[in-house]
């Protein structure tokens, strides 16, 4: 029990759990899955469609943040991606032509990882500041965007591509399987090849993991192209969902979110240790809120509160100098305070 | 026998101290461009065309003194564009029913409130500036759509007198009385940095916080001084904003974070905190308003075009200070 | 010579950290007008002694008298108000900001409110001229050299009017001339009646400058002395102390390696300004070098060149008698050599990793991210050498911060001996760690050499190094000065009259 309560994940799938049981009691049916037409339908299956591409940035935020860095530009990276797919469908004579779809999603996906890797090279090549480096991209990106559509919102109308993030898939939407296939490439590259270990290791300390041998440019540069990469999915995504992209607007703050999702999850600020379960469980809690605030009859205008919220409980008690602070307030000038540390339980 | 040890290091020193070399660069990019708009554009070469910048950025500059300060201490503001939004709303919704001078002092306490508060959580339980200003964000940008989700236009005789009244200046030029305000500002400011010791103090806990605890600085109340200073910034650039607006709206100032953020790096300050100057930071407003103004004039040039310039710029400031630093560390 | 009335006076003092007993009743005074130097190892508690004073930590036994009266500071502000000023080795001060107000920030001369600063360069230009100092007080800190920030930081404290002025460490970045002028200042400070206490971890300059020698050893004081009647190779005995060795009495090592012709690795004339004067040494195969001198005498210093972790600015590295390039440890690795640093925090433990993913961690790096070692052959590595280094506890999922400090080292040591080093490099790899695990490394490293391993093995402990070692390198002041065979005649005692005299006897 006491292992339980103690799991990284435990907390996060607390307030997950709390949230759905919420919307069981206002909404009717809330859990009442059904299939029509072949498609699967219901409340639990539209938020983690509509959480797709959050997770998806999430995903790759979750291995950036690990190595100790933070990446802005994935809301940038989204519009961009959207942007470039739109615009070599939309110049498509046949908007519904597999190959030619196939060839748009590829080049921008390509793009996609370019400009991550660009963050990367700033990061580990010229030794920037992660947040410093990735705000030039998220400045100059939506520019970037809109310079593509040339300002203008491309709207295509494409079979193939409205699949991506609107179409079904043996009876499931296709953005879940997309995430899902995401999450396994990850947990893939993470944990059963040894990507996550190094990850780990030097954003856990950075020295140590020069002088045990690692090369951390070459792992740096490849985190954040991967980052880069999970933001043009996602930008594919929520252009297909909307068969149009809007260079402006698509990803908007999307980048603050998916941080978001990544320290509810339980992964630290700091770097180190990192968990994709929880950043899932994270995404889900952010998508559901959401969804909540609207079925409840608050005005949804307040998700930002509801977010700003989350954000401070979920930092305070993930800070030691907090804990300390108002857990230990009352003893404060014994010597033993040291000794008394363990004592404590914090839910974090 | 006695050779003074500073001589050799002497001999190494630039033309120019190295720490003005950032501003120097942005003062010159500012004149290239004046001097390149005023040859390729007719009626482009006038002295009102900077005052036009000056007006249509002033909340801007009011802003981005108060994130310089938060900068300076190698902190970061992510709510200020939130806190601009939300000081047009409140203003918007109470002008009916309140006096003017009274919402013109109620709103940047408001703003001061909320900084001091995040500022007091950043520094007590150490956590990022970049998240605590992140959740700032997320509040005040949900309080404004708490107020009201419509943009609500104001019609107080005062705050219209403030939109519409010309100053005059010489020869033919004008401003508006929101410059006045935001140079009012920034002279205050200029003089805080320089002459006072909070001032200096900013730079010590920007150049190393532990050193000035060790030297026996009070680091807590600057720390969060600096953010109480840029809420109020951002609630009097919310006033400025509403002159110039007259409405009040939720969406007002979105992504007004990065722009300020952008003006104080492009106007030479480092983004780690210790070194920049106030000036730096005018400039680097006037050259984001007249990247706007040549784009403008340009006609066929997009407005995109300005992100992309100035994440061009970024890029560049950002290696330069990178070069600097590392010249200066060696 | 009836001596003043002491102005600091410091009796019983005791502190203790989780674990660790850092000073247990010690006693120190300062008399005015005196340079007094403060002596030990690593761990002997001087900068816990210094931090107590100046107020960083507070005291759990004993009492501080600063001019007769009892005190007791509560910050670094209140010991400087006090007239207790600090100079630490890692200049604390704001490099940004301009000389001048480094020296007056926090009392700014003001005029109408406002900061005069015409009269604050005045006054600072004044003040260093005092210190044979003449530069620009209006350009950065940063501008200029590290001996004259130091200067800039004792003007900062001077002008505080200090009492007492602590200068710790503050000759270990400066060259020769630049310590002659920080001695005259030093001197003349002395002079007009200031107490210094001074840190320095170089006899010579220990020997020029100090009239007093505090000398402290695991946490505990073993005397002051007067340094005209103290000889350095008694300084040195009394720094080192006799422990009661807990393994069989000292015995010679004769190097057992057959006669040949070129050793496994040989460093010719490498240095790097600053670190380590050029120096040659070679280990052939199975070979036991230690390192032995004081700590800052460049120990780590060649370690990390020959590790790679630190570029060596001169010289070569040649093994198996080929030059190679070791321009990283990634390159070190792939030349089969490996360092166990000798801050095991900071340089060696992932801290929030396991036991099993900080042993295969040099491992996985070696063969990159995309060959994982298979889950079974991890268990099977982690197993045998947590059974053949008597992990404890024997839980290759424990968080390996929670593991004492043995074990941690045990662990550091695991991660390399899985790649099979020919070369291994131990950086103090006993220091901190109870007895029983000490034993165990020490057994380990003989029966590794026993096996064909090179090993270069860095202690402050001389009966260690001579212990285990077939040959021993002597540094002093970042020079090897000497290189001695461990024959039978080789006593400690030896190795203490070469570190103090300098020169090979």
């Amino acid at each position: 029990m006491s292992a339980l309560l103690r799991h990284r994940l435990f907390w996060p799938g607390v307030v997950l759990a709390g949230l759905l049981l919420l919307n069981v009691l206002m909404t009717r049916n809330f859990l009442a899955i059904e299939i029509k037409d072949g498609h699967l339908y219901g409340s639990l299956v539209d938020i983690a469609r509509f959480g797709a591409p959050l997770i998806l940035v999430a995903l790759g935020m979750t291995l950036v943040i690990a190595t100790g860095g933070i990446d802005l530009s994935v809301g940038s990276v989204v519009a961009i991606a959207g942007a470039l797919a739109c615009l070599r469908i939309g110049d498509l004579n046949d908007q519904n032509s597999v190959g030619g779809v196939l060839a748009a999603v590829g080049i921008s996906l390509g793009l996609a990882v370019l400009l991550g890797g660009w963050n990367g090279f700033l990061v580990a090549g010229a030794g920037i500041q992660p947040i410093i480096a990735t705000l030039i991209l998220m400045v100059a990106g939506r520019g970037l965007a809109q310079l593509i559509s040339d300002g203008q919102i491309i709207t295509i109308n494409s079979g193939p591509y409205k699949l991506i993030g609107g179409g079904y898939w043996l009876t499931l939407p296709f953005g879940i399987i997309v995430v899902l296939v995401v999450l396994a490439l990850t947990a893939f590259l993470t944990r059963r090849l040894a990507l996550g270990l190094l990850i780990e290791a030097v954003g856990g300390n950075a020295e140590a993991s020069r002088l045990s041998g690692i090369r951390a440019r070459g792992l740096l540069v490849t985190v954040y192209a991967f980052c880069g990469l999970c933001a043009g999915i996602a930008g594919l995504m929520i252009s297909s969902n909307v068969s149009s992209a809007d260079g402006n607007n698509a990803g908007l703050w999307i980048e603050l979110d998916a941080i978001l999702a990544v320290v509810i999850g339980g992964t630290s600020l700091a770097g180190g240790r990192f968990s994709l379960g929880g950043t899932v469980l994270g995404a889900l809690i952010i998508q559901t809120l959401t969804t909540t605030i609207y079925s409840i009859g608050v005005p949804p205008e307040t998700t930002l509160l509801f977010k700003a919220l989350v954000v401070t409980v979920v930092c305070l008690l993930q800070s030691p100098a907090f804990r300390a602070k108002v857990f230990h307030r009352r003893r404060r000038p014994s010597a033993s305070s040291t000794a008394s540390e363990g004592k404590v339980k914090v839910p974090a | 026998m006695t050779t003074p040890v500073g001589a050799a290091s002497l001999t190494r020193r630039l033309p120019v101290p190295r720490k003005y070399i950032p501003v120097l660069v942005t003062a010159c990019l500012f004149a290239a461009m004046f001097v390149a708009g005023g040859i390729r554009y007719e009626g482009f070469a006038t002295g009102q065309i900077i005052l036009n910048v000056f007006i249509d950025n002033a909340f801007l500059l009011v802003v981005a003194v108060g994130m310089t300060f938060v900068i300076l201490t190698g902190g970061i503001d992510l709510s200020v564009g939130s806190v601009v939004a939300l000081s047009t709303m409140i203003s918007a919704s109470l002008l009916p029913a309140w006096p003017a001078p009274a919402v013109m002092v109620l709103v940047p306490a408001i703003g001061a409130l909320l900084g001091l508060a995040m500022g007091a959580i950043i520094h007590y339980f150490e956590i990022q500036p970049f998240i605590v200003t992140l959740a700032g964000m997320f509040l005040a940008r949900g309080l404004c759509y708490t107020i009201g989700t419509d943009s609500v236009s104001i019609t107080d005789p005062a705050f219209t007198a403030f939109a519409q009244t010309r100053v005059d200046l010489v020869a033919d030029m004008w401003v508006s009385p929101s410059v006045l305000i935001a140079v009012l500002v920034v002279l205050v400011a200029a003089y805080v940095l320089h002459y006072t010791p909070f001032g200096r103090r900013v730079y010590a806990v920007g150049g190393s916080e532990q050193s000035a605890l060790l030297m026996g600085l009070p680091v807590a109340r600057t720390k969060i001084a600096v953010y109480t200073i840029s809420g109020f910034c951002s609630a009097l650039g919310g006033l400025l904003l509403s002159f110039y607006m007259l409405s009040g709206y939720g969406l007002h100032a979105v992504g007004m974070e990065l722009d300020a953020i952008a003006a104080v790096v492009i106007g030479g300050t480092l983004l780690t905190g210790g070194s920049g100057y106030l000036f730096g930071t005018v400039l680097g407003v006037l050259v984001l308003g007249l990247i706007q103004t040549v784009i403008s004039f340009e006609g066929t040039l997009s407005s995109w075009w300005t992100k992309i310039f100035i994440g061009l710029l970024l890029f560049t400031f950002i290696v330069l200070q990178r070069l600097i630093a590392g010249r200066g560390k060696q | 010579m009836s001596a003043p009335a002491p102005i600091l006076r410091m009796s019983g003092i005791g502190k203790q950290f989780p674990g660790v007993q850092a000073l247990d009743g010690v006693d120190f005074r300062l008399l005015p007008g005196e340079i007094h130097a403060l002596i030990g190892e690593n761990g002997a508690g001087k900068s816990t002694l210094i931090k107590v004073l100046t107020g960083v930590h507070d005291i759990d036994a004993g009492e501080i008298e600063l001019a007769g009266r009892k005190v007791v500071f509560a910050s670094p502000l209140a010991a400087q108000q006090a007239g207790i000023s600090t100079v630490y080795q890692e200049i604390n001060l704001c490099a940004n900001l301009p000389v001048a107000e480094n020296i007056f920030i926090g009392r700014e001369p003001r005029r109408l409110g406002r900061i005069h600063w015409k009269e604050m360069r005045r006054r600072a230009a004044e003040l260093l001229t005092r210190l044979e100092i003449d530069i620009d007080v209006s350009a950065p800190l940063s501008s200029y050299s590290l001996a004259v920030q130091q200067m800039v930081a004792i003007a900062r404290a001077v002008d505080i009017d200090a009492r007492v002025l602590i200068l710790d460490e503050p000759t270990s970045s400066l060259d020769a001339g630049e310590v002659a002028q920080l001695f005259r200042v030093m001197r003349r400070l002395r002079d007009e009646g200031i107490a210094i206490l001074f840190v320095s971890h170089f006899l010579d300059q220990l020997y020029e400058i100090s009239d007093r020698m505090t000398i402290l050893r695991n946490g505990r004081l073993v005397g002051e002395y007067l340094t005209a009647e103290l000889p350095q190779v008694e300084l040195v005995a009394k720094m080192i102390g006799r422990e009661l060795a807990d393994l069989e009495r000292l015995e010679g090592r004769p190097y057992a390696g057959e006669g040949k012709s070129a050793p496994l690795l040989e460093a010719r004339g490498l240095g790097r300004a600053g670190m380590i004067e050029p120096f040659t040494l070679g280990i052939g195969e199975g070979e036991v070098v230690g390192l032995a001198g004081l700590l800052g005498s460049g120990r780590t210093e060649i370690a990390r060149l020959l590790f790679g972790a630190d570029h060596a600015g001169q010289g070569s590295v040649w093994i198996d008698g080929e030059q190679v390039g070791l321009r990283s440890p990634r390159a070190a690795v792939r030349h089969r050599i490996a360092f166990c640093p000798e801050n095991r925090r900071a340089e060696g433990l992932i801290p929030g990793l396991t036991v099993r993913e900080n042993l295969i961690l040099a491992l996985q790096a070696a063969r990159g991210w995309t060959r994982p070692i298979p889950r079974s052959k991890q268990e099977e590595l982690v197993e045998k050498y947590i059974t053949a280094l008597n992990i404890r506890p024997a839980d290759p999922d424990q968080v390996i911060k929670n593991l004492s400090g043995g074990n941690q080292q045990k662990v550091m040591l695991a991660r390399w001996l899985i790649l099979q080093p020919r070369l291994l490099i131990l950086d103090e790899p006993t220091r901190g760690i109870d007895v029983g695990a000490k034993a165990e490394i020490q057994r380990l490293v003989t029966e590794l050499s026993d096996g064909g391993m090179a090993v270069l093995f860095i202690s402050a402990e001389l009966e260690e190094v001579l212990r285990l070692s077939h040959r021993v390198g002597v540094l002093r002041d970042r020079r090897l000065i000497a290189e001695l065979d461990n024959d039978d005649d080789l006593t400690t005692g030896d190795l203490m009259e070469t570190i103090a005299s300098g020169a090979a006897s």
